[in-house]
């Protein structure tokens, strides 16, 4: 069986410095994989490569058999590249054009895509915004009349519109409140299970991962340190690094003072 | 995102946080340019008298029936000349500000969304054009191509473009990272179609603004112009040029001609002013919330 | 003793649709580490700043804020900077936001110092490598000619931790202290935060939005909806048995990081804003249990859980709900 993404070897630098060095992983169909790390570990930087936004210094991006190139020239080669893979932003308050009602946004990317059919249109941007749990109300909105948690969705929607192979989330739940997160989480793991998509979830939050995702990769400073099914990542961390960040989650009992000894001695 | 609008002098700065912030005075210079603009279109049908004929039974008259202002040195009609004066006295700097305002926009967009070393190099440019002042280009420009409306306007625009350019270039740089443009390239957009159709309408507001203060100040640099004999060339009536003429009416003692001239085009400067900033001031607003 | 006692408070701002605080009751007594838990717009951090007498000009405020037995509301200036220079300091979110960015830490420490206490140079700059110390820096006397970019957002937090602890206060209100640091760099904080409560007999008031926090580092926990107090516990026991339906709802939301991994509950909808009002309880509208002709005709009182020593629920349906399945108990 093809891999739906297989990345290998992923590089960037800026100036003198390192921001991602050494990034591998494949992700079979319908797979979900967690780039867990905290500030400076490179895992927006590579999000933003899997799509186009950054060019990798060195190595590949493979999507379906396809290479992706890190320069799109041409209108079919960028709707091809757009197809492959799609990405969520985290704050849902920048991530959408305030001029554009959601519908109007939706519909955009879906006469982008080909879809002629202003009748066929409108069916489809109905049956997107049903799949994140929104309706014609939201449809009709400016983003600035809807609240964090649904715009997130209408950023959501708005990925799935172009049906990419892969959804990257780069940081896409972390701000919202609890209440409204788990909302999106659960959205999340829907299409994951109805479409078939694959996801890539960058995050700081390991619980959060662990809701989404079977497998996680730990960034430290722009080099994977453990790349393992999630449980096993969970109930027996390899990497001194991953374990501080599974201890650093506060839960009863939780001592703190013990973690800032081991970072101490670290 | 930043809203400020570049005006040239701080005209009204000190003034702005008092009681030019009022709601009040904003709504009077909107009325006040709107009746200006509808006294432009109108003015041949307005007007009492021809303005460019003199009377020369009534020079330097005072007001009266005949002549509601009273005329000038000429024996034009005052009141009539500040109607159809409206015309060109408008017109120049709306040319000034489409002009600057197209071209400040494409390029201050290209820079921005360019960025590197094309936008390190159109910076400096700007840096370059922003040292000549707009009255010496239109005067260098006269002297180059003559008198009139074309040459001065044409050299003010350029003169006027780098404050347009340098807001929209700034406003570009920090608009293109936003994820909602990032997310049009990513559905698969061309980047033109992005930064033209997409991220510029997102700065429209601004730069309306912006062009609204410029108008104020295009008005006034041109009727300077008109004044000192280098634009609008008499008999075409023009408020900058009716100055001019009035020098003689004004030693007779008769300020009048002068006067009202010179009323028209503060009070439109000074509206301009207050709307533009008003327009910053709502954008501000708005963004905070 | 109780240091802060905050009685009936209710702040409403003019052109918002209900009041920002509606009747808050809290306290927090000298060496108890309280939590105050709740969602963007549940009026947590305008509880805190009502404790330095930090409200929002245009307010009208009814109620009173006793620090150390005196009221803050309507207090004169010479009171309100003999509480917040001395007896109460806030720590912020942002450390980066809290910080002139141009100025040396050594300023930013000492001047405060100089200016309030009149203290010379050379007192100043004791006390403010005393203060570094005690936050766990590693080279006091280097940090004091820093600037604020040379340190990381952690370092920086224990800094201004060191600046809330300049006046030795016994009351310190901490508004989401590690939102904006790492993972690994909260845990930091908070252990510094507890050792020096600790050592100090402080009172320490912990702002944040993560229920799991709260329950890990305090010992009495406040959750707040729309500008109300809905529950108030132990920690063991509202993370073990959450009586009121939003904070069930809280931790319905919370994915565990161990343990069987169910599908989450979340609550519908979205927290009720400013320009929202309800005639009854605020959650109803979200809340599961909600029924009509019961929930939405007067906003429920925070009043004791029948058989619950020490615990309070503003619900009206409380005794009757359903226990909570108990969710598992991590190590």
């Amino acid at each position: 069986m093809t891999a739906l993404l297989e990345v290998t070897d992923l590089r960037k630098t800026y100036g003198g410095t390192t921001a991602v060095d050494g990034v591998s992983f494949t992700l079979p169909p319908g797979g979900a994989l967690g780039l867990v790390g905290e500030s400076g570990s490179g895992k927006t930087t590579t999000a933003r490569m899997l799509v186009g936004l950054e060019r990798p210094d060195s190595g590949s991006i493979t999507v379906l058999g396809q290479p992706l190139g890190a320069q799109v020239r041409g209108r079919a080669a960028r709707l091809a590249r757009a197809k492959a893979i799609q990405i969520v932003f985290q704050d849902p308050y920048l991530s959408l054009d305030a001029r554009l009602t959601i519908g109007a946004t939706l519909d955009g990317v879906l006469r982008l895509h080909g879809q002629g059919d202003r009748v066929a249109r409108a069916a489809r941007i109905r049956e997107l915004l049903g799949q994140v749990g929104l309706g014609d109300r939201e449809a009709a909105a400016l983003p600035r009349h809807l609240s964090g948690g649904q715009r997130q969705r209408a950023a959501i929607a708005r990925a799935l519109a172009v049906e990419p192979a892969v959804l990257v989330l780069d940081e896409a739940v972390s701000a919202l409140d609890v209440s409204v997160q788990a909302q999106v989480l659960n959205v999340l793991t829907d299409i994951r299970r109805e479409a078939g998509i694959g996801l890539v979830f960058v995050s700081h939050d390991l619980a959060v991962v662990r809701y989404v995702c079977d497998e996680a990769l730990v960034l430290l400073r722009g080099r994977p340190v453990e790349h393992r099914p999630m449980e096993e990542l969970l109930d027996n961390p390899d990497h001194d690094y991953t374990r501080l960040l599974l201890d650093s989650v506060p839960h009863p009992g939780w001592d703190p003072e013990s973690i800032a000894r081991r970072r101490r001695a670290a | 995102m930043s809203t400020t609008v570049l005006v040239r002098r701080p005209l009204l700065g000190r003034l702005r946080g008092g009681f030019l912030a009022q709601g009040w005075l904003f709504r009077v210079c909107l009325v006040l340019l709107v009746g200006f603009v509808v006294v432009a279109v109108f003015a041949p049908w307005l007007a009492p008298q021809d303005p460019t004929m003199g009377d020369f039974a009534n020079t330097m008259a005072g007001p009266g029936a005949d002549h509601l202002l009273g005329t000038d040195q000429g024996g034009h009609d005052t009141f009539s000349a500040l109607l159809v004066g409206a015309r060109t006295s408008l017109l120049g700097p709306l040319g000034v500000v489409v002009f600057s305002t197209v071209v400040g926009i494409a390029v201050g967009l290209f820079s921005g969304w360019r960025g590197g070393w094309v936008d390190a190099v159109i910076g400096r440019v700007l840096d370059i054009l922003f040292a000549f002042p707009s009255l010496l280009l239109a005067i260098l420009a006269v002297a180059l191509f003559g008198k009139g409306l074309g040459a001065p306007v044409l050299a003010m625009a350029v003169a006027y473009m780098p404050y347009t350019a340098r807001l929209v270039r700034g406003l570009t740089a920090q608009e293109k990272n936003r994820p909602y443009v990032s997310a049009y390239l990513v559905q698969g957009h061309a980047p033109v179609y992005v930064a033209v159709r997409r991220l510029l309408p997102n700065l429209g507001p601004t730069v309306l603004a912006q062009s609204t203060v410029n108008f104020g100040y295009a008005l006034l640099d041109l009727a300077a112009l008109s004044f000192l004999g280098l634009g609008v060339q008499p008999p075409t009536p023009d408020w900058g040029a009716m100055i001019n003429q009035a020098e003689a009416a004004v030693l007779q003692g008769q300020p009048l001609s002068a006067v009202v001239p010179a009323v028209a085009v503060v009070l439109v400067v000074v509206a301009f002013n207050v709307v533009g900033e008003q327009f910053g001031d709502q954008l501000a607003r708005r963004d905070a919330k | 003793m109780t240091l802060l006692s905050v009685e009936g408070l209710t702040v409403e701002l003019p052109g918002s649709a209900r009041p920002v605080l509606d009747a808050v009751d809290l306290s927090v007594a000298a060496g108890e580490v309280v939590g105050l838990v709740g969602e963007s717009g549940s009026g947590k951090s305008v509880t805190a700043r009502s404790a330095l007498g930090l409200l929002p000009a245009k307010a009208r405020v009814t109620g009173r804020v006793l620090v150390e037995g005196k009221d803050l509301v309507g207090a004169d200036a010479a009171h309100l900077r003999e509480v917040r220079t001395g007896v109460a300091s806030m720590v912020f979110q942002d450390p980066r936001a809290g910080i002139n960015p141009v100025r040396r830490i050594g300023d930013f420490l000492t001047e405060p110092l100089r200016l309030t206490k009149g203290w010379s140079k050379r007192q100043a700059e004791a006390r403010a490598l005393e203060l570094l110390a005690a936050v766990g820096l590693p080279d006091p006397p280097r940090h004091l000619r820093q600037y604020p970019h040379q340190l990381s957002g952690g370092m920086l937090q224990r800094v201004m931790i060191a600046g809330a602890l300049a006046g030795e206060p016994r009351l310190l209100l901490c508004d989401e202290p590690t939102t904006a640091l790492d993972v690994s760099t909260q845990a930091e904080i908070l252990a510094l935060l507890g050792g020096l409560q600790r050592e100090r007999g402080l009172g320490l008031l912990l702002i944040t939005h993560d229920i799991e926090l709260a329950a890990a580092s305090c010992d009495r926990v406040y959750v707040m909806y729309a500008g109300r107090i809905v529950e108030e516990a132990s920690a063991g026991e509202l993370f073990g048995s959450p009586r009121h339906p939003y904070t069930r709802g809280l931790l319905g939301s919370t994915p565990p990081l161990t343990g069987p991994l169910e599908r989450l509950r979340p609550v519908p909808g979205a927290p009720m804003s400013l320009a929202e009002s309800a005639p009854g309880c605020a959650f109803a509208a979200r809340c599961d249990f909600a029924e009509p002709g019961r929930c939405d005709q007067s906003p429920p009182r925070l009043l004791p859980v029948p058989g619950a020593a020490d615990r309070s629920a503003a619900c009206v349906r409380v005794a009757e709900l359903p226990p909570v399945v108990a969710t598992e108990v991590r190590s």
